[in-house]
């Protein structure tokens, strides 16, 4: 996808369209659905293996987001069951605690201009977690979601050391109540998982979510390696950049105007 | 209509014969068998996902076959998700809320105890039923 189309043009349509009518006539039953489900952009189908064929990503147009709006990072905290720096414990401190998202503000000193972003897992096609990751529990799937499987993580803490990002945290405490689609235990890694739990059910992630519903609609989601969905259209008509795109880890989290 | 019926009802003995065989299977605590523990009755009206001889045997490996189907490929078809078996196996205690793992009485901990294996999933697995998603979307999510 690195010769994306500067617009959408009928014939891409008509490209698409052609793809999956031959798709269609190859393949028959299940794949058939799953087939089908991709040519229009829908969410797989449950039980469906996510492939590449998909790229999820989320852009963040930063001239958007305001300071102080924290609409993405409490609806994080809510659906993951994060209780979050805002609570104490007993051996670790409360800034040990796990942030899966956060706002970071910037300003150039120079000229005054001041920024805030929401940061998380930046879920890089190239990441140095699963780089430095010693029992494979850090990976990343087809569609390039970075994930810990932490039933295979040892706690051993490379993938926090390595993230350029600071996206990974490590869970000091046991945990009670979790939710029941968010399993979260002590001594393993966890990070963003760009609400993966949702996008295998066709929903948006938690965070943008609330970002188009309380806050100010800073932030999209969708697949970047369909040419017709929003992102690809926003990525494609705008001038956007990855956050320390100097180290080449090629986020799929991309920001306009930073 | 009569060669429908024709063929049905000898399915339908051999459904209650089998049907009858998984009921005896399903009381551990069989006359004379006194270390078999006493396994919680699930929620009446289905059976298991798979039948009792083979859930007792190979209920680890689904679960295992399960985790990795769906940590990895985000294979989600529900029937045998570890968060489903707690849809049919919880257990309620004396105060009528649902137990956690905490408690012995819990369906997982019945056999576990009894065998003296220690799996760690509900440290980090909720091990009562339910989980609506927190974040709920006014719109529609695509
Ligand atoms: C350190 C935390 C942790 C422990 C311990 C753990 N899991 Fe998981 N498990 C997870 C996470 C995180 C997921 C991914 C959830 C998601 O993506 O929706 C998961 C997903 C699963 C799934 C797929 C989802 C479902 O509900 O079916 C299965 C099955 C599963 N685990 C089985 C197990 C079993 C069996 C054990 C015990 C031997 C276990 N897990 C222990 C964290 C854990
Ligand atoms: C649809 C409801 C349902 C679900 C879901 C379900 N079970 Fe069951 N299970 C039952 C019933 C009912 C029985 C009793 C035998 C029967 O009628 O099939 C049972 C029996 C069992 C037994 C045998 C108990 C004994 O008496 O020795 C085991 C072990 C078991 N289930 C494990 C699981 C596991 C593990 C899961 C999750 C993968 C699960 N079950 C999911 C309904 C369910
Ligand atoms: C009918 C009795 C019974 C029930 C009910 C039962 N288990 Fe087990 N389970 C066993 C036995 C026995 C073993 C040990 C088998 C062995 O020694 O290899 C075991 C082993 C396991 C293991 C592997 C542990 C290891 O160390 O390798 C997991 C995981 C597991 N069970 C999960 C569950 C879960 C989750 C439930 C509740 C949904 C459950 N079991 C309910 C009897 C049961």
């Amino acid at each position: 996808m690195t010769e994306a189309p500067h617009n959408d043009t009928p014939a891409l349509a008509d490209e698409a369209r052609r793809r999956f009518l031959k798709r269609a006539g190859l393949t028959a039953g299940f794949s058939l659905f799953a087939g089908s489900a991709l040519a229009a952009g829908l969410p797989k189908a449950l039980d469906e293996a996510t492939s590449s064929e998909r790229r999820w990503g989320i852009l963040v147009d930063a001239g958007k987001c305001p300071e102080g709006c924290t609409a993405c990072v409490d609806a994080c905290f809510e659906e993951m069951g994060i209780e979050g720096p805002r609570v104490g414990d007993n051996h670790s401190r409360p800034d040990q605690d796990s942030q899966w998202i956060r706002k970071v503000s910037l300003k150039n000193e120079d000229t005054g201009h001041a920024l805030a972003l929401p940061v998380m897992c930046q879920h890089c096609t190239y990441p140095p977690c699963v780089d430095v990751c010693p029992t494979g529990a850090s990976f990343k799937r087809a569609d390039g979601i970075v994930l810990v499987d932490r039933h295979v993580c040892i706690g051993c803490r490379y993938c926090i050391m390595a993230c350029p990002y600071k996206a990974r945290c490590f869970v000091h405490e046991a945990i009670h109540d979790q939710e029941p689609y968010m399993p979260r235990g002590k001594g393993t890694a966890e990070g963003c998982t760009m609400c993966v739990h949702r996008i295998d059910h066709g929903m948006k992630p938690a965070c943008v979510v609330a970002c188009h519903e309380e806050g100010a609609g800073a932030m999209t989601f969708g697949d970047t390696n369909d040419p017709e969905s929003a992102i690809a259209g926003k990525l494609r008509d705008n001038t956007t950049s990855a956050i320390r795109a100097d180290l080449g880890t090629e986020p799929g989290i991309r920001y306009m105007g930073i | 209509m009569t060669g429908k019926r024709g063929i049905t009802s000898p399915l339908r003995t051999a459904i209650a014969v089998v049907v009858l065989a998984l009921a005896a299977g399903a009381t551990p605590a069989a006359a004379g068998d006194d270390i078999a523990p006493d396994v919680p009755e699930a929620r009446k009206g289905e059976h298991c996902v798979k039948p009792v001889p083979y859930m007792r045997r190979n209920h680890m490996d689904m679960l295992k076959h399960k985790r990795d189907k769906t940590m990895h490929k985000g294979q989600r078809k529900k029937k045998y998700s570890l968060k489903r078996c707690m849809d049919c196996h919880a257990v309620k205690g004396d105060d009528g809320d649902f137990v956690t793992a905490k408690s012995d009485k819990h369906f997982c901990n019945v056999c576990h105890d009894t065998a003296a294996v220690n799996p760690d999933c509900f440290s980090c697995h909720a091990s009562t039923p339910g989980g609506e998603l927190k974040v709920q979307s006014k719109e529609a999510s695509r």
